[in-house]
């Protein structure tokens, strides 16, 4: 084999191995190569701990299995990387091999190649079926199975992806297949990012001529499309075997796959349903190219302890983040909703608001009554525990209904916030491979479009026509009506999923967050003790993720007349029609809608004004709201005690703090209390939460101690009743995350005071390793902000880690005149640095932009990961663009 | 203990020898012209001339190698004669004198390879990939140069980036030379990263790396004030600093360097001496981010650069405000 990029050539190895496929006379003897890092690892004197058996598919060869051969030495694996017959650099044996043919080849090879010692398969594509079934014939040494991007079965009711079909129509099949290299070089464009063209020629080596690729074109023709296929009963034989596999398995996959798409990766988790899932978001089928495949793998063999006995038996190992069960005492999410309903039934539950009048409210009795017909209706239709049905359905009476429903039918709701907007959307729903998709007409003509697996339930009744194109099952008013037999509903496992709620996306593609039925009792648990909330008030609900809290909280909930995923369009009037219709004694809003309600304050009548100087409680969550917007809202609303509570997707909340205490921490901090300043003072922890950081190290890793110690700067972790169980279908995320038992990592920065508050400085992704030491940015942030004529600033990092320069960016105080991002002129740029030198960073460029790019949901966390890309991009020279 | 420095008429060469006498150590300088150094005993010659490398070489126990053919453009012959050959002949001289430390000071240009460069570390040099004559053989002479280091007779090399201050004839004259006449654009909207050298921190690193020479034997180190800046508004404080207006327009840097390379081929046919008004060479240098890691240098060296960016260029408003004689600044 000659010099290939990525490929150390002691690798490459031969070996001629006796045939017993059924495909082969007796007594054949066939050349293999393969690649194999036996001779690294005996070189570096490590402990083998066993061998990882790797199966490429097709059109691709060993190649694609190189980077985990230096990452086995690294571990301890034996890493041996086999080219099927027919392929690669192997030998061409003129034979067509089927699947059964495949399956002897690779249980030939093992045996002569001598693989002692616990097993892993690992397969891709093709060659991942062909893993699975050694895997299920070889039981005794499996260790483990890892798949990416593959299949095993295929429903005969469905068609075969459009791009296989295509590839298996006879006049395509050879001429794209063999003859051309369109089969080939379809499959290296796949890559995300594109494959540079020594990677590219490094797959095509060994498929440069027509003959060497007739394996390809017969790796084609052996797919079995239907049951006549000679390979259906073998590939049915391993579909159905795999069910019994109880190693631990791991399934990588890359989702921008036009072959194997979701679906099959649904259909793996249903035959294996304890192996750990990681969709590495941006990648595609050849995921081994897209995404650290080799760093992940090698951590979950760690993790899983794979091979830890020579039968490497520990699959039975519970799911990352899922502890034993648990027998603590559990009130149900709706415990208080059905207590109101039958103490109190006729007074108000839920109301929607319209134009100042209320449009829409149910009773407790009522909404205790409603969600019992749409839970009867949901479990009549097939829905029940485990079930994922995703809602995308605006906060309201309906969604209140439906979520109250479907946990009460153990379904796992998945929210997605519509501000991800319809890509980021898209992503969250097909991620979660929902059973059913619950929307507005809006939402199911998306789901249309794009194409989003699951049965489709419509909120509004829709003529006959409408329903037929969106392709809707039925309908909310139907699920409503009693018809036939009582449905069988049981009370969900407390510790069963109970919801996937998804992260904003504000760092990176949206994660989803697994919630237990416990977990979100918890959550209620904390707002309820944190705020002293009893059953009895009523509330505003302006802020979603909190929106559904209301019933459980035994809380009447109103919902204003404004677009949700929008909070910006909350009006004074809007609220506080709101507030009287239910006589609210409290607010939750997010800091975008009371930027809105300030600004359209002269609009309030007199009776609103009043209304509003009713509110005892104002909880604001999503981002920072600086201390002046506050001390404004307080005049508003002067018997509110204002709380801006700390939290994220995955832990909401995790500290509280209200006016009062900001104004005594920007005290101490103007006093030199240790710890006091450099960030956004959030409070202490909220009920049953407890907080720590890990220390930052030089580099910016947070490698150390969790500690609560005044002044030092780390990752703040948090453990709590009410921390999310896991993220969903994100191994390694979540393993990450969880690495600090039993602290949750929430990427956040922050140090505490003296006193005990927690101050925020930024996300660890935003930290800057400046020669002079590690920063985080937002004290520095705000220092700039007191500058005149700045109206925002980030602060961010470029260059190699450990040597970065620090950049501040900034939108000016009247904006730009010419909309033309640039260095920032030369006497703003001098105050800039003074005022950032003072807060401990020394800036080496100042720009200025028409407009920093924030994140869409909350409209006001600054990206500043896009602006330290565009900020490094500027700085390196050339034409300036926008951010 | 007495110190040769060769090169002692620039603007560098005599910061070293100055700082060199005011700590008390004896310097000898070598160059075609005077050195203008009061206190420092000038051997005058070539590097060209072995004769001359011989007397400036004998009886003393330490060199620093500055003298070079520093030029954006010209004929490669003299630049192989004087860069490469003449520091062969140096070194040669130098160990025959018995010799037993050499700091050549030599310049990041010789590991760059035109593409931006943000927070890299000392490449080794590359010659075959440099950009010009003088990067090319720098980059020759600092091989040769390293190569010959061995016990007994040690070589660092020291890359200063883009050296200024007072009394500077680069730089900070053919800026504001070129701003006055209108001549100076700004490449794209001149927001290239580049590291910049005051002369005094520059001279202090290589007199540090002479008295640290056991640490740094055999390597090369970057030098930098280690406070990177866009180039356009390093410029605008140059011209600030000698009162003439910063330029005011933005040329785009690709174009600049394609004009570049032809008005650098079009120059040498015309066999002008004169610089040439933009070269490919310096539209990549004013156009791309040059910045660089100065954690190890600064550890090796024992050194921290004592004159900041803004102190710099006070001291350069201020020589240019002073009376008395200064840099002519010619306007034609």
């Amino acid at each position: 084999m000659v010099a290939l990029p990525g490929v150390d050539p002691s690798w490459s190895a031969y070996l001629d191995v006796p045939s017993s496929a059924s495909a082969d006379n007796p007594g054949t003897v066939r050349t293999w190569h393969y690649l194999d890092n036996a001779a690294a690892l005996r070189e570096s004197g490590t402990e083998v701990r066993g061998t990882l058996l790797c199966v490429h598919g097709n059109p691709t060869w060993s190649y694609l299995w190189r980077t985990l051969l230096p990452a086995g030495t690294k571990a301890g694996w034996r890493v041996v990387a086999v080219d099927q017959l027919n392929m690669g650099f192997s030998q061409r044996t003129g034979v067509l091999r089927r699947l059964a043919d495949r399956v002897a080849d690779l249980e030939d090879f093992a045996a002569a190649a001598d693989l002692r010692g616990p097993l892993v398969t690992v397969g891709h594509d093709w060659g991942g079926v062909v893993s699975l079934g050694f895997a299920h014939r070889n039981r005794s040494r499996l260790a483990g199975v890892v798949l990416t991007n593959t299949a095993v079965h295929q429903s005969p009711t469905r068609p075969l992806p459009a791009p296989l079909r295509l590839a298996l129509l006879p006049p395509v099949r050879r001429t794209g297949t063999q003859t051309t290299t369109a089969f080939l070089d379809i499959t290296h464009a796949l890559a995300r990012p594109k494959l540079t063209p020594e990677v590219r020629d490094a797959f095509r080596a060994p498929y440069r001529t027509v003959a060497s690729r007739k394996g390809i074109a017969d790796f084609v023709a052996d797919i079995p499309r239907d049951r006549s296929h000679p390979s259906f009963p073998a590939l049915t034989e391993i579909a159905e075997g795999i069910r019994t596999l109880d190693v631990p398995s791991l399934l990588l996959w890359g989702p921008h796959d036009p072959v194997f798409t979701e679906t099959y990766l649904e259909d793996l988790t249903c035959r294996l349903p304890h192996a750990d899932v990681h969709r590495f978001e941006d990648a595609g089928h050849l995921v081994q190219e897209d995404a650290d495949v080799a760093g992940t793998l090698f951590s979950w063999l760690q993790a899983r302890d794979v091979a830890a006995d020579s039968t490497g038996r520990t699959g039975a190992a519970p799911a990352v983040g899922t502890g034993p069960a648990d027998d603590r005492a559990f009130s149900a999410l709706e415990t208080r909703l059905t207590e109101a309903a039958a103490a109190d039934g006729s007074s108000l539950a839920v109301a929607e608001m319209d134009a100042g009048r209320v449009r829409r409210s149910l009773s407790w009795a009522g909404l205790e009554a409603d969600i019992a017909a749409v839970a009867a209706g949901l479990a009549r239709s097939g829905l029940g525990a485990g079930s994922r049905i995703s809602l995308m359905v605006p906060p309201g009476v309906d969604l209140t209904v439906l979520i109250y429903a479907c946990l009460r039918i153990g379904a796992v709701i998945v929210v997605a916030d519509a501000g991800l907007g319809a890509r980021g959307l898209s992503r969250a729903v097909r991620g979660s491979a929902p059973d059913a998709v619950i929307g507005i007409e809006r939402a199911l003509a998306a789901a249309r479009i794009f194409g989003w697996p699951g049965r489709r339930i419509s909120v509004e009744e829709l003529d006959p026509a409408r329903r037929r194109l969106l392709a809707v099952d039925t309908s909310l008013a139907e699920l409503r009506t009693p018809a036939g037999a009582p449905a069988d509903v049981r009370p969900p496992q407390p510790d069963a999923d109970a919801a996937i709620l998804f992260t904003s996306g504000s760092t990176g593609p949206a994660k989803g967050v697994v919630y237990t039925h416990r977990q979100l009792s918890a959550m209620r648990d904390a707002v309820a003790e944190t705020f002293g909330i009893r059953p009895g008030g009523a509330l505003v609900a302006g802020f979603a993720p909190f929106a559904l809290l209301g019933p459980a909280l035994g809380v009447a909930s109103v919902t204003p007349d404004m677009d949700v995923t929008a909070p910006r369009t909350l009006t004074a009037a809007a609220l506080a029609d709101a507030v009287a219709a239910v006589d609210a004694t409290a607010v939750f809003a997010s800091p975008a809608a009371l930027r809105n309600v300030l600004a359209t304050e002269t609009d309030l009548s007199a009776d609103g004004r009043a209304a509003l100087q009713r509110v005892g409680l104002l909880l604001s969550a999503g981002a920072p709201i600086p201390a002046p917007l506050l001390e404004r809202v307080q005049a508003l609303l002067p018997d509110a005690a204002l709380h801006t509570p700390y939290g994220m997707t995955e832990a909401l909340p995790v500290t509280d703090v209200d006016l009062p205490s900001i104004r005594a921490a920007a005290g101490d901090a103007a006093a030199g209390l240790p710890g006091a300043g450099n960030g956004v003072c959030v409070g202490t922890a909220v009920h049953g939460a407890r907080v720590a950081v890990s220390p930052l190290g030089p580099d910016g890793a947070a490698d150390g101690e969790p500690t609560t110690e005044a002044g030092v700067s780390g990752e703040i972790l948090v453990d709590a009743p009410h921390v999310k169980d896991r993220y969903h279908r994100l191994w390694r995320t979540e393993a990450d995350s969880a690495r600090t038992a039993p602290w949750h990592r929430t990427g956040d920065v922050g140090h505490f005071d003296a006193a005990g508050r927690l101050w925020v400085e930024g996300r660890l992704g935003h930290i800057i390793t400046a020669p002079g030491g590690v920063l985080t940015p937002v004290g520095v942030e705000h220092a700039i902000e007191e500058v005149d004529g700045v109206r925002l600033a980030a602060v961010v990092g470029v260059g190699p880690a450990g040597t970065q320069a620090v950049v501040g960016v900034l939108e000016t105080d009247p904006p730009l005149r010419r909309k033309r991002p640039g260095l920032a002129e030369a006497g703003l740029a001098a105050g800039v640095r003074a005022a950032a030198s003072a807060a401990g960073a020394e800036l080496a460029a100042v720009l200025t932009v028409p407009a920093l790019p924030v994140d869409i949901r909350h409209n006001s966390k600054l990206d500043r990961a896009r602006i330290a890309a565009w900020a490094e991009q500027t700085l390196s020279g050339g034409r300036v663009r926008t951010p | 203990m007495t110190v040769l420095v060769t090169g002692a008429s620039g603007l560098l060469g005599g910061a070293v020898a100055a700082l060199l006498l005011s700590q008390g150590t004896p310097v000898r300088t070598f160059q075609r012209r005077p050195s203008g150094v009061p206190g420092a005993q000038d051997e005058l010659g070539s590097l060209t001339d072995p004769a001359a490398l011989g007397r400036a070489t004998a009886g003393v126990d330490a060199v620093i190698h500055l003298a070079a053919k520093v030029s954006f453009t010209g004929n490669p012959a003299d630049f192989e004669a004087v860069n490469v050959e003449g520091t062969r002949a140096l070194l040669v001289a130098a160990r025959d004198a018995g010799v037993s430390d050499v700091v050549f000071v030599s310049s990041p240009s010789v590991a760059a390879d035109g593409t931006s460069c943000a927070g890299a570390g000392a490449a080794p040099a590359a010659p075959e990939r440099a950009r010009g004559d003088y990067a090319r053989t720098k980059g020759l002479a600092e091989l040769l140069a390293l190569g010959s280091s061995e016990p007994g007779f040690r070589v660092a090399a020291v890359r200063p980036h883009i050296v200024w201050g007072p009394g500077d004839t680069q730089l900070v004259q053919r800026v504001l030379e070129r701003a006055r006449a209108g001549r100076l654009p700004v490449l794209d909207q001149g927001t290239a990263l580049v590291d910049t050298t005051f002369v005094d921190n520059a001279a202090a690193a290589i007199v540090a790396a002479l008295h640290r020479i056991e640490h740094v034997q055999g390597r090369a180190l970057v030098v930098t004030n280690g406070e990177p800046r866009p180039i356009g508004e390093m410029i605008a404080g140059i011209c600030a600093a000698g009162g003439v207006r910063p330029p005011g327009w933005s040329v785009p840097g690709a174009v600049a360097r394609t004009a570049g390379s032809m008005v650098e081929r079009a120059w040498r046919r015309s066999g002008s001496t004169q610089e040439p008004p933009m070269t490919r060479f310096l539209a990549e240098q004013l156009s791309t981010a040059h910045w660089y890691d100065q954690r190890q240098t600064r550890e090796l060296l024992a050194w921290v650069p004592e004159v900041s960016i803004d102190e710099g260029l006070a001291r350069l408003a201020a020589h240019f405000r002073a009376p008395g004689p200064r840099i002519e600044i010619r306007t034609s």
